[in-house]
């Protein structure tokens, strides 16, 4: 993974300073507190419902044991020992202490990690694939591209005060799991004929409270011009992105507003006076980034060994499952990524305590080059675990409580922190996600179901990315009470699409009995094999909405 | 250093100042440049910075600069006439408006101006070191700002990622550069 040389950690030192001494002045009262919002935003700290809320990120989701080891021993000393991972591939504390967060951000310095920009209206943490450079459908490593453009957008001095936050995704492979047609930015780099790496851009497209999906600005950009085509792309976005309305200052209201082909015109414009220009990348500086993320020292694993973890799969139901639904096949026979299940009913989904970030780190020393990935499933992997391990993985795993097999199921559920910590919150969300896994926990009725995305956002701000499950469920206040409004057809995969709201919302202990009845639904009118994102792309919303309502 | 500096600059300080506290090319500094808000009219002092409409009218006038609002656009005949400007404002009505950290770097980059460009209105310390990146080199501080934390701040990094009006190359270039 990247490893900081000494610019990028002068960098966060001065950072560091920086906040320090912007703390100082804030507590002493020479920095009002709507003049210190947004530096402390830039810097990952909201003020939230019970105490602060710091958000530290981890750059397109790779995490170094030793990194996750840091972060066990910042939320012993400086929280309540456990940790939030987010649908954005970060991590969030809960419980810091204002005063505290200059020395927490000395720290993560310290094992070359950060806060910048993990909130503020400005260009957010780069996400992509959690399967980068090991998926059998990549044409390109994403990664290297996510840390140039990483570098590109930070402390950008043009862009820190942008209409509102924007969010950038990058996918190198056939199928997105990054989610990019729903990002302010989306990238997808693939490689012509002639075998020339090229970006496709997308503009436009984003959740909250107007869900849209991008718009592709260019099909077919040489990658030599990413930044530079990048740059133009936001400075359209700052000059001409409304400023009137918090609600309307997305990036998605402006290419709406202008049309694509406007917006294409305006970027192309400004693209030709940038492209060419100093941040234009060569292949020296492509393959100086591709360095830092070299293949790592895999072993042969011999046939022996593969036939022995197949007939294994074959003998065992329990680790069956576990191989089906929690290990990914990977580019290089013999290995495979393991997804660590972080969706365990005894923890808000993503939530993980200090003793086991050690634990994690630990597995990831033994058994995947002290490496690992954020998804933004909420869960973790490993990427590089040969087969004749993962039996001892798996094992480990249980008694972690990270073997859950039902990665991808309906009980693998994306949830926001909900109003039993956000203060932006309408409504609960975690105790949703608890019911519904207490209810569908049978795990042969959750494999006859399928691949099911359900999604939970306690407010419009659509953290949880409920517009995009294929369930997705929001909480929504009416006159001081909680309900929630369940929509149904979102998809954040290829043919990305947005869910259409079933009908008048529902009381929270109704909810998991909606939802029971929807999967009737779909299971009575499946056809064989048919998952649900298709069936109710075929049947439409109407059967359910009969059914629910009835 | 930076108190006998503050020190020096307080015992010049004229009893009275046209505009707010200024910091020029990482100086403390002061000028005759008056800011006037008034669309209306003409102010009856000079050098005045008046509003881009007024100084289109009056841009042939000796001591006339002219302000642009955050919502300029750099259309090629307003570029024309400002290139001429001894001296061009952006204003900030709000320290989050961020348009004008780009009006300033096409102002340098895009159409090569030279004169003064400076950040006036909602200019605070923390966005100082930005500015300055930007092409920003008069820096018209908002009145409550201290000017001393000002000074302190006005380069808190050492290192910068992206090329700027300051420093025109990458830092992907210029690792490039050193272990070649």
């Amino acid at each position: 993974m990247y490893r900081y040389d000494t610019y990028d950690q002068t960098l966060v030192d001065e950072r560091v300073a920086q906040f320090r001494d912007q703390m100082e002045r804030y507590l002493a009262g020479r920095l009002s507190d709507a003049e210190f919002l947004p530096l402390r935003l830039q810097n990952g700290l909201y003020i939230q419902r019970h105490a602060p809320m710091l958000r530290i990120a981890i750059p397109y989701g790779m995490l170094s044991s030793r990194q996750l080891r840091a972060l066990a021993g910042i939320t012993r000393r400086y929280d309540r020992g456990y940790g939030h991972f987010t649908t954005r591939q970060n991590l969030q504390l809960n419980w810091p202490r204002l005063e505290d967060v200059p020395d927490i951000l000395a720290e993560l310095a310290q094992v070359q990690m950060h806060a910048i920009q993990t909130s503020g209206n400005c260009i957010r943490n780069t996400t992509t694939d959690q399967f980068a450079g090991i998926a059998g459908d990549e044409v390109e490593d994403p990664r290297p591209w996510c840390e140039l453009i990483r570098q590109w957008s930070t402390l950008h001095p043009e862009f820190a005060y942008l209409p509102r936050k924007f969010k950038i995704a990058v996918t190198g492979a056939d199928h997105d799991r990054a989610a990019i047609q729903v990002h302010d930015i989306g990238v997808r780099l693939w490689h012509d004929d002639a075998g020339g790496l090229r970006a496709q851009v997308l503009a436009g497209g984003g959740m909250g409270r107007t869900p849209m999906l991008g718009d592709v600005v260019c099909e077919d950009l040489p990658w030599q011009h990413l930044l530079t085509y990048l740059e133009a792309c936001v400075r359209v976005y700052n000059q001409f992105g409304r400023r009137d309305n918090k609600f309307k200052a997305r990036i998605k209201i402006l290419v709406k507003a202008l049309g694509i082909e406007e917006y294409r015109r305006r970027v192309e414009e400004e693209w030709a006076h940038l492209k060419d220009g100093p941040q234009t990348l060569t292949e020296a500086a492509v393959e100086s980034a591709r360095s830092h993320f070299p293949e790592p020292p895999r072993r042969d694993v011999s046939e022996a060994a593969i036939a022995t973890y197949q007939q294994l799969r074959h003998d065992d139901r329990a680790f069956a499952r576990f191989v089906t639904n929690n290990v990914t096949d990977h580019i290089v026979p013999g290995y495979k990524a393991v997804t660590l299940s972080l969706k365990r009913r005894e923890h808000a989904p993503g939530d993980v305590t200090a003793d086991q970030m050690e634990a994690v780190a630990d597995l990831a020393d033994v058994f995947g080059f002290g490496e690992l990935r954020v998804t933004h499933q909420q869960n973790l992997v490993l990427s590089d675990v040969p087969v004749d391990e993962i039996e001892a993985l798996w094992h480990k795993l249980q008694e972690l409580g990270m073997a859950n097999p039902t990665v991808g199921t309906l009980n693998d559920i994306i949830c926001c922190p909900g109003g039993d910590y956000c203060a932006l919150a309408n409504a609960v969300s975690i105790p949703i996600a608890q019911a519904i896994q207490e209810r569908f926990d049978d795990l042969d009725y959750l494999y006859d179901l399928g691949p099911l995305d359900l999604n939970i956002s306690g407010c419009m701000n659509a953290c949880g990315h409920h517009h995009v499950g294929n369930i997705g469920i929001l909480g929504v206040d009416k006159k001081g009470e909680e309900y929630y409004q369940i929509s149904l057809g979102g998809n954040s995969h290829d043919n990305a699409s947005l869910g259409k709201i079933l009908g008048p919302s529902f009381y929270r202990e109704d909810v998991p009995g909606v939802i029971d009845k929807v999967l009737k639904v779909y299971v009575e009118q499946r056809h064989e094999d048919e998952h649900f994102i298709d069936t109710y792309r075929r049947i439409g919303i109407k059967p359910f909405k009969e059914h629910v309502y009835a | 250093m930076l108190s006998s500096a503050l020190d020096r600059f307080h015992d010049a300080l004229p009893e009275t100042l046209p505009g707010s506290l200024l910091i020029k090319q990482g100086q403390p500094s002061q000028d005759a440049w008056h800011l006037s808000r008034d669309e209306e009219g003409l102010p009856a002092y000079r050098p005045a910075i008046v509003p881009l409409t007024l100084w289109q009218r009056h841009g042939d006038q000796e001591g006339l600069a002219p302000w642009l609002s955050s919502d300029t656009v750099l259309e090629p005949t307003l570029v024309d006439q400002l290139l001429r400007a001894p001296l061009i404002a952006i204003d900030f009505p709000a320290f989050t408006d961020g348009r004008g950290y780009t009006l300033a770097r096409l102002l340098r980059e895009r159409h090569g101006y030279e004169g003064e460009v400076r950040a006036i209105g909602d200019v605070l310390i923390d966005q100082l070191y930005y500015m300055t990146r930007c092409g920003f080199d008069a820096l018209a501080l908002r009145d409550d700002q201290p000017l001393e934390d000002a000074l302190r701040w006005l380069k808190p990094f050492s290192v910068s990622y992206q090329p700027g009006v300051d420093v025109r190359e990458a830092l992907f270039e210029r690792r490039l550069r050193e272990t070649s």
